[in-house]
């Protein structure tokens, strides 16, 4: 009793009692060991290859975009070097059906799952094409509004458990992003209504310039689906098996009925914020940036998969050829889509168009034709 | 037929879309067993069932997301807010996101979200729950606006908006709820959006206005009329899009119209339809169009709101001028 009391009395102390048991979840180590053997993930060889293919395969992506971006052929475009066991890692443990609503940062997630590459282009250039989403390939365009896409999750995650589905709405934001409003009221309403959704925060220590330990108090971002009342973990982000197994496991508690669950995801960004103008070297170091390079998703995953002798420099050369490849024609199909006009952007306005935009849909088809 | 106020009206449209379509979904704020403060969704839950009609936690962006989500999931959300002073908590949720669903994926999703949500002043609420806001929303493109002055037309409207494949802000003036009855068909019926409603027909001045206006406007009529002057007032019902059709129609037959609105003169609706009118109708004109219309300061203390609220007075004030010019 008495010591029950003094718990409850003694915030400071319950708090740090709490936080001192949010430890970041790791289980393939900056070496490449299993320092979690008991969580070690069940996946197949090809499982395993098909991974380390598709982290490869991202960051080549993202050479390719910083140097198109560089040359004036791609558009706004926020690199992804550093999170790629973060992403795609989650991503592997989603099925095809489930919905994801992307932040900015996260066009390969949803590549994989079905956007194609000429359409994230399209997306990077600014062209609508690139929004639209080919039929059964449950995406949203990746959200510009910093947390919005928390509030909308909840509800596609509500919808998902009403119509009776055996899938999950996933969304992703940053540490920044984990101050907003919207996140709150996003895990809150998920966790409310026992909603099938997984949150993540890629915590990648800086939002463009603010470092992460001036969004909050709080020790760990993770921690804040306590005062929701749902599951949450915080996850090495640079470690591809334990950012599988902590959302495969959110998942199946979500297809259980169990609600939501939040997922931090410790990592780093290598380059700047987007290509607009952010220079990263303003508020980070390069002793930090080594820091973190040393902690590498694929360096640590490529020595995981050597180990087991499924992974090689020529396998891996094959790989960044194809990306190559993939990339010249995704361009290339993005070169040829038509450009846009006002009038496709009137027509997309609403499913009958209100007598204003009809008569300025006239003088723009009447201007487009000149 | 039955006799019904503004508030059964909309009860009513709302039971007949529970009823019409199972993807329609009532959520918001003590909408469930409370019924909503207002009783908008009184009895709805007991008869459709929590699945249906359900509370949320208490956060308006988080309603307008989930109305989002629902709706990409295949719902038709009716979501309340419950008073829309309470808009600003949910701007982005409204015009940065729902707004925008449509244009942003390129057509491939759409928002058929009908957003309820009480405004207006006259019954002495605490601060942020009467203001008119109708404007903001006019400038999100993507929106409707629709704003019933009549039970009548918020049942038929309102059924309207709800089978809309596009988002709709359909707002409800508190003095109306309850301020009167009139016949109400039971079954299900439609009133198109977009199109305005000559409430009354005149020669030498058109009135245009909407919400509680369309009734100070009408009052201003009858007395104006007792002067010998033979007054139109066109309710607009719609106020984004504009029924330029009508508002053009009967400016070309009046020569001369005021705009009535209970919102701020700043900005807004009234000046929208003053653009429109110059624009398109300059040449019929006898006369310049003016507004009525709320002094520009934030929206008073109930202590001040009866000075500050337009009456029928000030409509009669503000027809003299135009008619006499």
């Amino acid at each position: 009793m008495g010591e029950k009391l003094s718990n409850q009395y003694n915030p400071q102390s319950l708090l740090n009692e709490i936080e001192e048991k949010f430890q970041m979840f790791q289980i393939l180590n900056e070496k490449g060991e299993i320092v979690d053997k008991e969580n070690e993930p069940n996946l197949s060889d090809e499982e395993l290859v098909e991974l380390m293919t598709r982290m490869v395969y991202t960051r080549i992506l993202d050479q390719r975009s910083i140097s198109l971006n560089r040359q004036g052929r791609l558009g706004f475009y926020a690199p992804t070097a550093g999170q790629e066991a973060s992403q795609l890692a989650s991503h592997f443990a989603l099925e095809k059906e489930d919905w994801i609503l992307p932040g900015y940062r996260d066009v390969p997630q949803i590549v994989f799952h079905g956007l194609p590459l000429w359409k994230a282009f399209l997306f990077s250039r600014g062209h609508f094409v690139g929004n639209q989403a080919p039929e059964g390939v449950n995406v949203l365009a990746p959200q510009i509004i910093i947390g919005a896409q928390y509030v909308q999750t909840a509800g596609v995650a509500l919808g998902l458990k009403k119509r009776g589905t055996k899938n999950v709405a996933v969304t992703y934001t940053g540490d920044g992003g984990s101050s907003q409003g919207d996140f709150y009221e996003g895990i809150n309403f998920a966790g409310a209504f026992k909603a099938p959704a997984i949150f993540f925060i890629q915590n990648n220590q800086y939002a463009i310039s603010t470092p992460r330990e001036l969004q909050t108090a709080g020790k760990t971002l993770a921690q804040k689906g306590i005062s929701a009342g749902i599951p949450c973990v915080q996850v090495d982000g640079m470690d591809a098996l334990a950012v599988y197994v902590a959302t495969r496991d959110a998942r199946e508690r979500a297809i259980r009925g169990e609600g939501p669950t939040l997922i931090e995801t410790v990592c780093y960004r290598y380059g700047p914020h987007t290509m607009s103008g952010d220079d990263p070297t303003r508020y980070r170091t390069a002793e930090i940036d080594n820091e973190w390079a040393a902690k590498d998703p694929i360096v640590r995953f490529r020595t995981y998969l050597e180990g087991k002798g499924l992974w090689s420099e020529a396998k891996e050369e094959e790989v960044i050829e194809r990306a190559k490849e993939e990339i010249k024609e995704a361009i290339k199909k993005a070169d040829e889509t038509p450009k846009q006009t006002v009038t496709d952007l009137i027509t997309n306005m609403y499913e009958e168009l209100p007598v204003n935009l009809q008569e300025q849909y006239s003088i723009y088809k009447e201007k487009e034709s000149r | 037929m039955a006799q019904m106020t503004m508030i059964q009206a909309i009860t009513d449209a709302l039971r007949c879309e529970l009823k019409n379509d199972e993807n329609v979904l009532i959520f918001g704020e003590d909408v469930g067993v409370n019924g909503g403060v207002f009783r908008a969704t009184e009895g709805l839950q007991q008869e459709f069932g929590v699945d249906r009609v359900f509370d949320t936690p208490l956060a308006e962006s988080g309603i307008g997301g989930l109305a989002i989500g629902l709706a990409l999931t295949g719902y038709r959300p009716v979501p309340e807010i419950q008073f829309f002073g309470f808009v600003f908590e949910v701007m982005d949720s409204i015009s940065g996101q729902l707004a925008r669903m449509r244009y942003r994926s390129g057509g491939v999703y759409s928002a058929p979200v009908t957003i309820r949500s009480p405004f207006g002043g006259g019954v002495h609420t605490p601060e942020m729950h009467s203001d008119s806001l109708e404007g903001l929303m006019a400038q999100s493109p993507g929106l409707k606006v629709v704003i019933p002055s009549t039970p009548y037309d918020a049942k038929g409207l309102l059924i309207s908006s709800i089978r809309d494949n596009d988002p709709v802000i359909f707002l409800e003036h508190l003095k109306l709820y309850r301020s009167f009855r009139e016949e109400v068909p039971e079954e299900s019926y439609t009133i198109p959006l977009g199109k305005a409603d000559v409430k009354r027909e005149g020669k030498d001045l058109s009135i245009f206005a909407y919400g509680l206006m369309v009734h100070e406007s009408l009052k201003a009529a009858e007395e104006l009329e007792k002067e010998g002057y033979s007054v139109e007032v066109v309710d607009l019902r719609t106020v984004q899009p504009l029924d330029i059709e009508t508002i053009i129609a009967s400016v070309e037959k009046t020569n001369r119209a005021i705009v009535v609105q209970e919102a701020q003169k700043q900005a807004g609706i009234a000046a929208n339809v003053v653009a429109e009118i110059t624009e398109r109708a300059i040449l019929s004109l006898e006369a310049p169009v003016l507004r009525v219309a709320a002094p520009d300061t934030v929206y008073p203390f109930p202590q001040a709101e009866n000075v500050w609220l337009p009456n029928y007075k000030d409509v009669i004030e503000t027809a003299k001028k135009v008619l006499t010019f």
